[in-house]
């Protein structure tokens, strides 16, 4: 009797389980199909399209040939001789995607030095006020990049504000030529892109026990001391995630050096846009497009080992 | 533990409150990092106040202030070009808008507070695909694929640029939600099974308003993102499909008029309207 | 390997359990894993156990030792590996948490925070369909019975922590369940609340008729609101009984060491297993329980109260030694003793006159108690 009741108690459990595991296996995966089925067809998959575009010849109006050839990662290195069709060794696109890396890189720099003593600052707000604080300095990134760069190059420009003003000082007679520089870009790129530095910084530093810092005064350390040896030592993750969230779509920018570097100072965004539109070479521009890429990939796993190994480190 | 005598520089006092909490507070700055600070605040919002207050000058050269004026918003609004394109960027942000929210709810309920799952990572990995590739290469995608489909089956229209936004809100929509899922308290829903809501009553009575806020924060993310995106619109729209943005790059790059400063001032003013809900939202959620 | 100790450890105190208490609930060889591989978690390892109608249960035990998992599977959010689980003679252990007539007060009380108090204590009420009106009488009872009615219309995170308890209570029982589990509903209460709240319990518990199933880990709660206890360790439930029973006659060194403090000795067991003898040559009588060795070397137990400080060479001094502290807490003062034969032993005094140094004896209670390890 009683072995009789437990087993069949048994088997009614053993199915209320299956039937639980099973069906919240199903739903989770109903729940989960539309936005990783739209993402991986719409998102993920053309990116497959990119790289055999890129191994494929230019179709004369834009377009591709499907015909296969490696022209278009030679062209990034070669110049191809129009009469012999020999291969020259030419830095036209290296020195673009070169200086591309440099803007980012200074970019992130700058944002860095901004950045980092912003987000102590409103870490060190009283809590009631940090929130305020945060959405003061991400509010101009919820603005159309666009329009904040256009906003840039009004005000930079031979007639705008900075130069009238300094005119109208009389410390210079003749605007100073900002726009359509690299250092418009520069200055572009890191007011583009500050909130996501400021963003993470303060993530780490609001966690950074005051304490600590109150400690190491108590053991003789100087204000840059305890900078150095306590405070960034505490906030290196936030430091390099926002480094990584700067560098990465500064890489990538299309607006800002299409406004302020006025389509004279490319960068490595306005040269793939430029191979589908003006000058039609899809299998360039696709194969520029993956070296991107490549590149932004390699950073994002640089920065996840990073993180990880940051994250074990702590326990 | 505190020892006011170590410093040498606190003497005795009588009232040895005012000076200590004077002190504590001065153990956190460090010099300079104020003044950076407020120079960071400044140079983030005077070119956007430049901006906004020359859209107001009734003066063609866009240089020097003359009069207060909103004849440029009369002259933008007038603009069949301006309005067309409004139209166009308020479409594709509502249609996608509503599928990205609604991918991005499901896709949230599905991966918060379980057990560690099987796909998981990749799952997380899929969603936020759009934000790890920089936007020129998904532009350059898209079109490139698009323009496959297109030829192969003669399908065109606007559908496209909705789809290609829908694609890059869902990580943005599903950004706050699945922190307002997180916050909330799994024992909730519990006590609702526990107190005899069956899982449809549960998910209705409890679940849905709880994670509402989240849903209106993570649609208002969407709607901004599509609103302001120009990259992708810009190499994806086909004719006739311009967008606000594209049209205001379009008008920059021909020259600078006083009426792209208003139609700019509008669509700013929109997106601080809305990221502000969401951050009003975001707050009331804390406290 | 508990189970026999679970079940079979008699009450001695009551005259023969089983036929005079009828059984809420019956949990048979519940067993429990999480995890998978080399991380798997044995969280209850083939319990079983019996829980009365109409009394006041607690499952006492350290944070892992299962006792809130065996809550949940009662409860229904979990389903158990194997074994049975009957409420009231009916095999539960497959159905959902809302097809069984049991109420949860959680740890956090889990109170909807998009609802006001009264539609909070509805809610189980109006789940299962009934008419508005009895929903607003029982509603208005419940309100009634925690002293709520004043903040009927509060949303619930305007309530105080003791407030917002005295909600979840409410609502747990609003619906008349057979069984209220409670989760630690006490650990976020402070100290002077919460033995206000322990003695609401009970008198909620008295006057509602309902079986309540407590988990905690303290001991001092559980000794104070409980009709019996089980002590549960390791997945496993390691003696249950009244609390007089559990202080009084520890079976196992772990509930001995985990309830209050105590002096555990070794001694010897004599040829016939009857008395112990201690390392100072004094023989008591053994209180042997289920499972203990019946010869050679075991560990008494003795509680710090159940001693007393002699003079060393007064006839009732079982043991020896010399006095290392005094430390004075409040209600009497805690007497360090470092015996003769090496070993400390505690001994708890209202007052004393004992001297830092001095040499004393050490009386013991007429019969000890022998732990299972």
């Amino acid at each position: 009797m009683a072995d009789l009741t437990s087993s069949s108690a048994g088997t009614r459990l053993a199915e209320a389980r299956r039937q639980t595991s099973a069906a919240a296996r199903r739903r989770r995966w109903q729940l989960l199909s539309p936005a990783i089925v739209i993402i991986a067809a719409f998102g993920i998959f053309p990116l497959t399209i990119t790289l055999i575009y890129s191994f494929l010849s230019p179709g004369t109006y834009g377009g591709v040939r499907w015909e296969f050839s490696t022209d278009a990662y030679v062209q990034f290195l070669f110049d191809r001789d129009i009469f012999d069709d020999t291969l020259q060794f030419s830095a036209t696109y290296l020195s673009i995607f070169g200086r591309s890396i440099g803007l980012a890189f200074g970019a992130t720099v700058g944002a860095l030095l901004i950045g980092f003593p912003t987000a102590y600052f409103i870490a060190s707000k009283p809590a009631n006020q940090r929130n305020l604080w945060l959405f003061l300095i991400t509010l101009p990134f919820w603005v159309n990049l666009l329009i904040r760069t256009y906003a840039i190059l009004l005000i930079i420009r031979d007639e705008g504000i900075v130069n009238i003003s300094l005119m109208w000082t009389g410390l210079i007679d003749q605007p100073i030529g900002m726009l359509y520089t690299d250092y418009a870009v520069f200055a572009g790129l890191i007011y583009s892109y500050l909130p996501f530095m400021v963003l993470p910084l303060y993530a780490s530093l609001e966690k950074l026990d005051f304490r600590l810092v109150e400690a190491a005064y108590d053991l003789y350390a100087s204000r840059f001391q305890v900078l150095r040896h306590v405070i960034i030592p505490m906030a290196k993750p936030g430091i390099v995630a926002g480094c990584i969230l700067v560098f990465i779509p500064g890489l990538g920018a299309y607006i800002t050096p299409e406004l302020l570097g006025g389509g004279k100072e490319l960068m490595i965004g306005n040269l793939i846009a430029l191979q589908f539109g003006g000058s039609r070479n899809w299998p360039f521009g696709s194969a520029a497009a993956l070296i991107l890429l490549v590149v932004v990939m390699v950073s994002l796993i640089v920065y996840v080992r990073y993180s990880g190994k940051e994250g074990s480190n702590h326990g | 533990m505190a020892k006011p005598t170590q410093t040498p520089a606190t003497v005795a006092s009588p009232d040895p409150v005012p000076p200590r909490r004077r002190r504590m507070k001065d153990l956190r700055k460090q010099p300079g990092f104020d003044t950076i600070a407020w120079i960071c605040l400044f140079l983030l919002y005077a070119p956007i106040a430049v901006l906004i207050v020359f859209s107001f000058n009734d003066n063609r050269s866009v240089v020097k202030w003359t009069e207060f004026s909103l004849r440029w918003y009369k002259a933008a609004f007038e603009n069949d070009g301006i309005r067309k394109a409004t139209l166009i960027s308020l479409q594709v942000a509502a249609v996608s808008t509503i599928f990205a929210t609604t991918f991005a709810t499901m896709a949230a309920l599905a991966t918060t507070r379980v057990r560690a799952f099987k796909g998981q990572t990749l799952a997380y990995a899929v969603i936020n695909q759009p934000l790890m590739v920089p936007e020129i290469v998904t532009a350059v995608s898209t079109l490139a694929f698009f323009g496959i489909i297109k030829q192969v089956t003669g399908i065109n229209g606007i559908g496209f640029l909705m789809l290609a936004h829908t694609v890059f809100c869902i990580p943005f929509a599903y950004m706050p939600i699945r922190a307002r899922l997180e916050d909330m308290n799994l024992s909730l829903e519990q006590a609702a099974a526990d107190l005899y809501a069956t899982p449809v009553q549960v998910f209705r009575k409890v679940t849905l308003p709880l994670m509402a806020p989240g849903i209106v924060a993570g649609g208002m993310l969407a709607f901004v993102v599509s609103l302001d995106d120009v990259i992708i619109t810009l190499l994806v729209a086909g004719p006739g499909e311009t967008t606000l943005p594209v049209y205001i790059l379009g008008q920059i790059r021909r020259g600078i008029t006083p009426e792209i400063n208003a139609v700019s001032t509008v669509l700013l003013g929109l997106s601080v309207v809305l990221v502000s809900i969401f951050f009003l939202i975001g707050n009331k959620k804390r406290t | 390997m508990a189970t026999q100790s679970a079940t079979a450890q008699p009450d001695a105190h009551r005259p023969t359990a089983a036929t005079t208490h009828e059984v809420m609930i019956h949990a048979e060889g519940v067993t429990k894993t999480f995890g998978h591989g080399s991380s798997q978690i044995t969280a209850l390892d083939n319990v079983t156990v019996d829980i009365r109608k109409n009394e006041f249960f607690t499952l006492l035990g350290p944070s892992g030792c299962g006792k809130t998992t065996l809550l949940r599977l009662i409860a229904g959010f979990d389903l158990p590996d194997a074994g049975q689980i009957l409420l009231d003679g009916q095999e539960i252990g497959h159905l959902p948490p809302y097809k069984r007539p049991v109420n949860t007060v959680f740890q956090s009380y889990a109170l909807f925070p998009h609802m006001s108090v009264a539609r909070n204590i509805g809610f189980g009420l109006e789940m299962q369909g009934r008419p508005k009106s009895e929903i607003k009488d029982a509603t208005e009872e419940m309100l009634a019975l925690v002293q709520m009615q004043h903040l009927a219309g509060r949303r619930t995170d305007q309530l105080s922590g003791g407030q917002q308890q005295r909600v979840a209570l409410a609502r747990a029982l609003a619906p008349r369940p057979k069984v209220l589990l409670l989760d630690e509903p006490l650990s976020a209460l402070d100290l002077k609340l919460r033995k206000e709240m322990q003695i609401e319990l009970k008198r909620l518990q008295g006057e509602t008729g309902i079986t309540f199933v407590f988990v905690t880990h303290d001991q001092e709660e559980a000794l104070t609101m409980s009709d019996r206890i089980a002590v549960m360790q390791a997945g496993s439930i390691l003696q249950v009984g009244a609390p007089k029973e559990i202080y009084n006659n520890p079976a196992r060194r772990f509930v001995a060491d985990f309830i209050g403090d105590i002096n555990i000795l070794d001694g010897d067991l004599d040829a016939k297993g009857e008395r112990v003898i201690l390392p100072g040559g004094a023989s008591i009588r053994a209180l042997l329980p289920e499972g203990a060795a019946r010869t050679g070397r075991v560990s008494v137990a003795i509680r710090p109260e159940n001693m007393n400080l002699t003079a060393p060479d007064a006839p009732e001094a079982a043991l020896t030694g010399r006095v290392t502290n005094i430390v004075y807490f409040g209600a009497g003062h805690n007497v360090h003793v470092a015996l003769e034969g090496g070993g400390e032993v505690l001994v708890r005094r209202a007052q004393t006159d004992a001297q830092i140094g001095a040499h004393v004896g050490l009386s013991v209670p007429d019969a000890v108690q022998v732990l299972v390890d």
